[in-house]
């Protein structure tokens, strides 16, 4: 095993700065809380993405500066946000008309579990937390495209890229590409496709913290950063 | 037409044990602050909530299910509350969670006279247990039914006397949605004015809709999350 000694910090940076590979100029893009919040952070300045936060916005905005936040300006994760030109404000029934009617190009959105046929887990966890899966179920239902953000592994090393999730499903077979520290991989019919690995990071590293079986794509290359 | 009402209070004073309650906002934002105080003031029991968010320990909505209150609760996020969250997994309130725009569009639904509906979200999930499943063009959807309340509560930025309103910015959310689907539907406003005041071009939510309208004397509109350039404060 030669996996990166990486800090949290430091993989979460890696993993939204690959993510953001995946978006092209003029994509309308609901990004979800925690890791897929900071794609924001990456994208090129010449790149045109308009940020959709499902509580009602388009075009959301860079953090306020001190003293000039409103707190009728949050984005999904309750966070204080600003306006950008050409922002718009909506209703949620307007808002989810939008995500379900296929309107949204890219869903990237965290997870705790992803499996082999591409379904995905995030929202609880029996008899221990229960958060809720507020927008998740509708934006895996229907964007374009869904892409999972997340570290490889959890806190206690555990596989999160299974055979089959054992969480409660948020979606079931609709995930397209899972990212996370160490590579990007790709649920195709035949399985789980590992498409780029990172910097160091062997098949044989990456398989063995996963226990879905992954299938090395013939033009598996280094990651994108 | 004139549906000014005084006070919070007096708007709510027919909500009685067991009434069913739509609550407008997004976790602390756009929220009726006023009507939640007159509510929890008044104390009635048994309630049936629907809301997005339950709000936070000791604000918003929360306060509502720490009065004891409610014995069911209809919403698609637990996240920020840790009562509601250990309520749940102890089985002391009985909670309905659905997805986002399942529940958006339920309330839109039932204040549009559209009985059920069929959605993508949900497919294959836990939320599809016991319902209808129907493939259209090769895809299959689940039937959700619409959802009304004998109340619904919501907050806007302008109003007039005749009940048309105004919202501003994100503080939307599901107060539109909601104002269509009560029975008896109340809004507390920042900003109260004369019929004529506002542009019909702007109403958001036209007046019929609305029953009982108030001027909020004060509201705190608490910041969940403060995030600033540079990181939280």
């Amino acid at each position: 095993m030669s996996l990166p000694n990486l800090t949290p910090e430091l993989r979460r940076q890696r993993i939204a700065a690959r993510v953001v590979h995946e978006m092209n100029q003029g994509y309308y893009v609901n990004l979800g809380i925690g890791i897929p919040t900071l794609v924001a952070n990456f994208i090129p300045p010449d790149m045109e993405v308009v940020l959709q936060s499902e509580n009602g916005m388009l075009g959301t905005g860079p953090y306020p500066e001190l003293g000039q936040q409103d707190a009728d300006l949050i984005n999904a994760g309750k966070e204080t946000i600003t306006e950008i030109p050409g922002s718009s404000f909506f209703s949620a029934a307007e808002s989810f008309a939008m995500i379900r009617g296929g309107h949204m190009d890219l869903s990237i959105l965290g997870a705790m579990q992803v499996d082999e046929e591409g379904s995905l887990a995030n929202w609880m966890i029996p008899g221990k937390l229960v958060r809720g899966m507020g927008g998740a179920m509708d934006l895996v239902a229907a964007a374009k495209r869904v892409i999972v953000a997340m570290e490889h592994s959890t806190k206690t090393g555990a596989p999160k890229i299974l055979k089959k999730c054992t969480l409660p499903l948020t979606g079931y077979q609709v995930v397209d590409t899972i990212v996370t520290e160490l590579g990007v991989i790709h649920v195709r019919d035949v399985g789980l496709v590992l498409a780029e690995l990172a910097d160091g990071v062997t098949f044989d590293d990456i398989q063995g913290v996963t226990e879905a079986t992954l299938l090395a794509s013939p033009g598996l290359r280094e990651m994108k950063g | 037409m004139n549906k000014e009402i005084a006070t919070a209070e007096e708007a709510i004073a027919d909500i009685r044990d067991g009434a069913s309650i739509m609550i407008g906002g997004f976790g602390l934002c756009g929220i009726p602050e006023n009507l939640i105080a007159a509510l929890v003031a008044s104390g009635p029991r048994k309630l049936h909530t629907i809301s997005n968010n339950m709000g936070v320990e000791g604000f918003g909505i929360g306060l509502i299910l720490e009065a004891g209150m409610i014995a069911e609760h209809t919403g698609s996020y637990v996240g920020e509350n840790k009562i509601m969250e250990r309520m749940i997994l102890a089985g002391e309130l009985k909670v309905n969670l659905v997805p986002q725009g399942t529940l958006a569009e339920q309330i839109r639904a039932g204040g549009a006279g559209i009985p059920a509906f069929y959605t993508p979200t949900g497919v294959g999930t836990m939320v599809q247990e016991g319902k209808e499943v129907r493939e259209f063009d090769g895809k299959k959807y689940l039937m959700e039914r619409a959802l009304k309340a004998d109340f619904a509560l919501i907050k806007a930025w302008r109003g007039d006397r005749a009940g048309n309103l105004v919202y501003r910015k994100t503080a939307q959310s599901f107060n539109p949605v909601m104002a269509p689907a009560g029975q008896i539907t109340i809004a507390e406003v920042d900003e109260l004015v004369e019929i004529g005041e506002i542009n019909p071009d702007q109403v958001m939510t036209p007046g019929i809709y609305v029953d009982r309208i108030f001027e909020s004397p004060f509201s705190e509109r608490r910041i969940e999350r403060l995030m600033v350039r540079g990181g939280e404060k």
